[in-house]
């Protein structure tokens, strides 16, 4: 291949002919999407203990098995139905219980069992499948596979975090706000040739200065200034050459809402804190701020119209033990809750079989039993929300489930 | 397939250097490993025992500032805590600048890998503001020392460090039935996270032959290891659970609780056939591709059994096997490699690093890790980094490698190399014809240099 500035020049026509036919680029926006509502996946990651979160005080075992941490509305967690009460970490999130607009479903797990290692339960979680190694891709981008009319906007990654849920043969887009790539023309041209054969960089590349476009054009590009001494010539790039400040998990859920806004139709990002080994009273109550605070940005970001049909899907790889260990935390365990919430929700209720907490009850003597798969009600949502048929559901999305009946989580 | 000297200081060292000729042979890379340890000495960082003593220094400023909350004297004593724990911050970017510097100007590239890599097997981290900044000095103290030792003495040494009990909880886990738990209520409690992590990541691996149950008796056998006042490691008889325990079919102990019998389970998993299956694969996949020949894992595997784990024979099964000279660049540099190796392109001067404050040096050479997916001394969990190349080139990644490459050489060295010279010092062999075009093309040096530093020919290894 001999390379000269008149061949760059001609193969960078040739090169933004490709880039026109990438699935990213469209020439004024992007087609129609394939359904209208909105689904916000968001991975609890390390374990939330749902016997915290959503407390089952009503169950006369509940009290005797932990000893600092809080228990019912004695202990300040507001009552939701006699039986169960919510910590007071999601308190500001109330608002939305009474409105029908936030639930929960208890005793649920995916199919992990035994050996509750976080790495493997949420891979797990994230691939969707009746066990580990089953399959590379995770459980959303199947969806998108076998959905006509889908592209890569449909469907938005946001964070630093890995997100395998969303990884697959399905183009999709990740990004983090405020993460932008501004080149000049020529560096742009000769990055691209650069990588041209190297389809992971390749790819990356082009999504990225896509993406960057997409940034300037919303203005969401937080420019440099990050008080650097040196002040430079250098268009702000070493100030961006750190990661956006503020509270990251606010940035994510108020880029996710603006991606929803426009043609996205799913948006999934994690948020972390969860294993609560040691002192489990302070962390959970930071990570339950966290997750609290995202749900609120995500309603005020979507406006009352989007965020009426809107759910909003919040999981964990396990639960924990239903006994506090003796450092005032509790360990890895199986079955555990997961949060809706959202206008498109019929919420204003804890749904899941309550399977007990007497020590015959337990699973392996130790945890919470799961009543039901997690993948049930996920498979529910995605038929309510993006109209995926049921046996494309159980044979692609999560091979192998039984959907079994409908348990009506969506108005 | 065979040795190559740019391919092996590329793929098992610090990465090419206009400063540094690269090794002429397997032999001289064992042979240095085994040398004295120069890069320790020219450029040191604080060992772990004197670190640590900071962590004590820092609860006591917090505790002082706590208790004169509202009382006169309050701002004196904030302002002493502010001021350690800036004083700490600012030690953790000098010492995060010494390991760059190692990087710059080793003649031992594999020495660094090594640390990195097992640092990274045995991730320890600070869980809270008074141990934050103790990575470093861990991976000083705890690991470096055994990189070309045996692997059941890092081990015991990692399992038994003070940062790796605080950060799985080990130091406050009680026996139900041990004396202590008998005496106070708040030490009642078994914890199983160094246990099932040891079992998991450290040794067998998540495949291995082990449940749920060895789990449990192996999270029993190490109560009793804790710390003492001064944050040094002690086993404490008083936590341990009474009685013997079974792992893995073996019992331990059963008469008075003793540490040897701590010892003695994690010698037996460190020379498990599972654990030298796990470390191969490990080392394969770090060195040398995702998906290494099974062949060459097999051969590692068998040395690390054989050896009864003795680490520089498995390096040299490694270093000897020809699937480790595929001539392909495959696998993509973490962000720290990445930046440690540009700044070693770029023969960075140690008077420039000397000359940067600390904040600068946080600017340049360690928040930009952040965006790049790696926020340095802080992975997400015990498992540390990633492999798989796909996950350090996602878009906002490369972006912030882009950005990274295109804006800090010439913070760094002035004036900035001529590209073309640069392409050759950075690449050697490598320095393909799309490469050498980018070099020319280029409308500034700056860009010039951002360009090949952006390459995937300097990215992979």
């Amino acid at each position: 291949m001999q390379l000269t500035r008149r061949s760059l020049l001609a193969r960078s026509a040739l090169l933004g002919c490709s880039l026109a036919a990438s699935p990213l680029v469209t020439p004024v926006s992007f087609a129609a999407a394939p359904w209208d509502t909105r689904l916000v996946v968001i991975i609890l990651r390390g374990g939330m203990d749902a016997l915290d979160v959503v407390q089952p005080y009503g169950d006369p075992q509940f009290a005797g098995l932990r000893q600092t941490l809080s228990g019912g509305p004695a202990a300040g967690a507001a009552d939701l139905d006699g039986f169960y009460a919510l910590h007071p970490g999601l308190a500001p999130l109330l608002p939305l219980w009474r409105k029908g607009e936030l639930g929960f479903v208890h005793a649920v797990s995916t199919p992990y069992r035994d050996r509750r290692s976080h790495f493997d339960g949420q891979d797990l979680l994230e691939a969707g499948t009746a066990g580990l190694g089953e399959a590379r891709d995770g459980w959303l981008n199947r969806l998108l596979q076998q959905t006509p009319g889908t592209h890569a906007r449909t469907a938005f990654a946001i964070g630093q975090e890995r997100m395998l849920l969303l990884e697959g043969a399905a183009p999709v887009s990740q990004w983090a706000p405020g993460a932008g790539l501004a080149m000049n023309p020529q560096a742009e041209r000769l990055a691209a040739l650069l990588m041209e054969d190297d389809p992971l960089f390749h790819a990356a590349l082009n999504d990225a200065l896509e993406l960057t476009r997409q940034d300037m054009s919303l203005g969401l590009e937080e420019g440099g200034g990050d008080g650097s001494e040196d002040s430079s010539d250098d268009s702000g790039m070493m100030g961006m050459m750190t990661a956006p400040k503020g509270e990251a998990h606010t940035a994510i859920a108020a880029y996710a809402a603006g991606q929803l806004r426009g043609d996205s139709r799913i948006a999934a990002f994690s948020i972390n804190g969860w294993d609560t080994h040691y002192r489990q009273a302070g962390g959970l109550k930071t990570a339950l701020g966290r997750l609290a605070e995202t749900v609120l940005e995500l309603q005020s970001g979507l406006g009352p119209q989007i965020w009426g049909k809107t759910a909003v899907a919040a999981v964990t790889e396990f639960g924990r033990t239903v006994r506090e260990n003796g450092t005032g935390g509790t360990d890895h365990g199986t079955g555990g809750a997961m949060l809706l919430a959202g206008g498109a929700v019929r919420g204003g209720r804890v749904l899941g079989r309550w399977p007990g907490l007497a020590e015959a009850d337990l699973y392996d003597r130790r945890d919470l039993m799961p009543t039901a798969d997690v993948r049930r009600y996920l498979a529910w949502l995605l038929h309510g929300l993006a109209g995926a048929q049921k046996s494309g559901l159980e044979a692609g999305v999560f091979p192998g489930l039984a959907m079994e009946e409908d348990p009506g989580l969506l108005l | 397939m065979q040795f190559d000297g740019d391919l092996a200081e590329i793929r098992f060292g610090a990465g090419l250097s206009p400063a540094v000729a690269p090794p002429q042979s397997a032999a001289e890379m064992l042979s240095r490993l085994q040398g004295p340890d120069e890069m320790a000495q020219q450029f040191p960082v604080s060992r772990f025992e004197d670190a640590v003593t900071g962590a004590a220094t820092f609860r006591r400023l917090r505790r002082q500032r706590r208790q004169l909350d509202g009382k006169p004297g309050y701002e004196a004593a904030d302002r002493a805590f502010r001021e350690f724990r800036r004083a700490q911050n600012h030690a953790r970017y000098g010492w995060h600048g010494q390991r760059l510097l190692r990087h710059v100007r080793t003649r031992d590239g594999l020495r660094e890998r090594l640390v990195l890599f097992w640092a990274d097997h045995f991730t320890a981290q600070g869980k809270s503001g008074p141990t934050r900044v103790l990575a470093a000095p861990y991976a000083e103290s705890v690991i470096r020392p055994h990189v070309s030792g045996r692997f059941e003495d890092m081990l015991i040494a990692a399992a038994t460090s003070p940062l790796m009990l605080m950060y799985l909880d080990q130091n406050r886990s009680a026996g139900p039935g041990s004396r202590a738990a008998a005496r106070r209520e708040r030490l009642s409690g078994l914890n199983e996270n160094l246990a099932r992590e040891v079992l998991e990541l450290h040794t067998l691996g998540v495949d291995g032959p082990y449940s749920q149950t060895d789990v449990r008796q192996l999270a029993e056998l190490f109560t009793g290891l804790t710390l003492s006042r001064e944050e040094a490691f002690v086993f404490h008889p008083g936590m341990a659970e009474p009685g013997p325990e079974t792992v893995l079919g073996k019992t331990y102990g059963g008469g008075k609780p003793q540490l040897e019998q701590v010892l003695s389970a994690l010698r037996d998993l460190a020379r498990h056939p599972a654990t030298a299956q796990h470390i191969a694969r490990k080392l394969a996949v770090h060195f040398i591709s995702d998906t290494p020949d099974p062949a060459l894992v097999s051969h590692v595997a068998a040395r690390f059994q054989d050896s009864g784990g003795d680490l520089v024979q498995v390096y040299a099964a490694l270093l000897e096997h020809p699937a480790a000279w595929e001539p392909q660049l495959r696998n993509v540099k973490p962000p720290f490699d990445y930046v440690a190796s540009a700044c070693r392109a770029l023969a960075l001067p140690e008077a420039r690093i000397a000359d940067l404050r600390p904040g600068q040096l946080n600017r340049l050479l360690l928040a930009p890790l952040t965006p790049m997916g790696q926020r340095w001394e802080f992975s997400g969990g015990p498992d540390g980094w990633p492999e798989e190349d796909a996950a350090w080139v996602t878009p906002q990644a490369l972006a912030a490698r882009l950005r990274w490459a295109m804006a800090a050489p010439r913070r760094l060295v002035q004036p900035l190399p001529d590209p073309r010279g640069f392409a050759a010092a950075a690449l050697g062999g490598f320095a393909n014809e799309r490469v050498m075009f980018a070099a020319r093309a280029a409308e500034t040096e700056a860009e010039g240099i951002g360009l090949i530093l952006a390459s995937p020919a300097f990215q992979r290894r």
